[in-house]
């Protein structure tokens, strides 16, 4: 998903923090981002399956879409939700007072714009309100055709001059307890508002994208470094670089947006046809309908699933899928070495038919053909606190 | 035996007509933890500046390069089972191959160690 341009990139407000630690610091989704600090990716990686980390993901876009006049319970909620569902899939005027729910913008073809949470406030008084979290690389794009949708109805306020702190792993809650009590009785894709902290008004949502439970804090910016260094503070947690958070969410079988997902997808070709809700098929109301509802009742040419090299080698994006008598079937959108497994993971685009989990396939990588086969995704169980 | 070193950051140290090739400390702090090699054959004929071998960490691929033109004698099979001597120790356990030189007249285009530090310290 990084977008190469001249411009000069984009820091977060976190920026001086990864700079006194040592991190690597590369492009992605136009902001300079730790890649890596001092530990190294394996050792970032295995931090967060024991213990927890800190990710700064202050790159992706928070916003927040509200009526001129938030109050007015089911009804206001409903009026919000349909100018989102213009573009989405997902049920969101049926998601209960403070859910989140992963969902996907689509073009009128039914190929998908990006990835994103679109969030159900929690609170009576804010109902007419939506919490909404698109991809760095996307998100001017994704920020107009929303703000465009809800047009005359809706005000979209961007938050991403905010910071996004995930914390991420077994102990997170643990850490978390100590900072913010009341956000460990969030479960699994709820969040809330959480007034009058030490670090100011923060949204915590508990979410992720390492497979791990975990929560990611929404934080005014003039609190962020303050906020990272207490949890910094705490032994069991350790700064994570986007390295080592792409080897989790690849081993958490999670997509990556512009590798895994890209326009020329529907979200039933990618496999998160679990995104549809039963009212919205029946509707029929959302863009490039037509095409989806017919992949749901007769298939797709073609859909994301896992894939898992045999061998010790890593197949990478672009590694070509061949079938026993070499002929192509698919390509790996996103692999690597994935340091829990212990092992190359991958996932990719396959014809359907070679599908089922446990179909013996071919990757061509550097000339040889190396045995592997389709996988169950995750790779690792996840671990959220459902 | 002396240790010559390229600008893709190899290394070669030479006995007689055979060099012991690997990767500088340097580029293996770059890479990161390697996960996987991938070595020649023996007996295979490798160019010089051509990709020789491929070595990858949990992010990349990165390819190798042959200092020098010769015939590979052995490929050290412990990085193969063991990527990650690759990082304990890269300019000794973990060395990649052993090549016999075609042309030790070669060897006068590379780096010795003062040259090789001053490059690194303008990468």
């Amino acid at each position: 998903m990084s977008e190469s341009s001249n411009a000069p990139l984009k820091t977060t407000p976190l920026h001086g923090l990864h700079t006194r630690l040592g991190a690597r610091m590369a492009e992605f989704g136009g902001y300079d981002m730790p890649i890596q600090y001092a530990d190294g990716i394996m050792a970032e990686h295995n931090w967060t399956r024991t213990s927890a980390g800190l990710f700064d993901v202050s790159h992706m876009g928070p916003s927040f879409l509200a009526l001129p006049e938030l109050g007015g319970g089911d009804e206001a909620h409903r009026k919000v939700s349909a100018l989102v569902e213009k573009l989405v899939p997902s049920d969101i005027a049926g998601l209960a007072p403070g859910k989140v729910q992963l969902t996907v913008l689509l073009n009128e073809n039914g190929g998908i714009i990006d990835d994103l949470m679109i969030g159900r406030p929690p609170r009576e008084d804010q109902q007419g309100g939506l919490y909404v979290v698109v991809n760095a690389g996307t998100k001017e794009n994704d920020f107009a055709l929303i703000a465009r949708a809800a047009q005359g109805e809706a005000e979209l306020y961007r938050a991403d001059d905010r910071a996004l702190i995930a914390i991420q792993g077994p102990k997170a809650e643990e850490v978390i307890a100590a900072i913010f009590p009341d956000a460990v009785a969030l479960t699994f894709m709820t969040f809330k508002q959480i007034k009058d902290t030490p670090f100011g008004n923060v949204v915590a949502t508990r979410c992720g994208y390492t497979g791990e439970d975990g929560f990611e804090i929404l934080v005014d910016a003039e609190h962020a470094e303050a906020f990272a260094n207490r949890l910094l503070e705490d032994h069991r947690v350790k700064p994570i670089g986007l390295g080592a958070r792409d080897s989790l969410r690849l081993e958490a079988g999670l997509c990556l947006y512009g590798h895994d997902l890209d326009e020329t997808k529907t979200p039933v070709a990618a496999s998160l046809s679990w995104m549809i809700s039963k009212a919205r098929r029946e509707r029929g109301d959302f863009p490039g309908a037509q095409r989806i509802l017919g992949e749901l009742k007769s298939g797709v040419p073609s859909r994301r699933v896992g894939i898992k090299p045999l061998g010790r080698a890593p197949a990478r994006e672009g590694t070509e899928i061949h079938n026993d008598i070499g002929e192509t079937i698919g390509v790996i959108t996103s692999g690597g070495f994935g340091p829990t497994v212990n092992g190359p993971v991958a996932q990719g685009y396959v014809d359907s038919s070679y599908g089922k989990a446990g179909t013996p396939v071919k990757l061509l990588v550097r000339g040889k053909s190396l045995e592997a086969e389709v996988a169950t995704l995750p790779f690792v169980p996840a671990r959220y606190k459902r | 035996m002396t240790t010559y070193y390229t600008s893709e950051h190899e290394w070669i140290s030479v006995d007689g007509d055979v060099g012991t090739v690997g990767i500088t400390t340097f580029a293996a702090g770059k890479l990161g933890d390697v996960v996987f090699v991938d070595l020649p054959d023996a007996g295979k004929s490798v160019k010089k500046d051509a990709d020789m071998a491929v070595v990858e960490s949990v992010k990349a691929a990165s390819d190798v390069y042959a200092p020098v033109t010769g015939e590979i004698l052995e490929g050290n099979s412990a990085i193969v089972d063991a990527p990650a001597k690759v990082n304990e120790d890269p300019e000794g356990a973990g060395w990649f191959v052993k090549i016999r030189l075609a042309d030790k007249g070669q060897l006068s285009g590379l780096m010795d160690k003062t040259a090789y530090d001053a490059f690194c310290a303008t990468q």
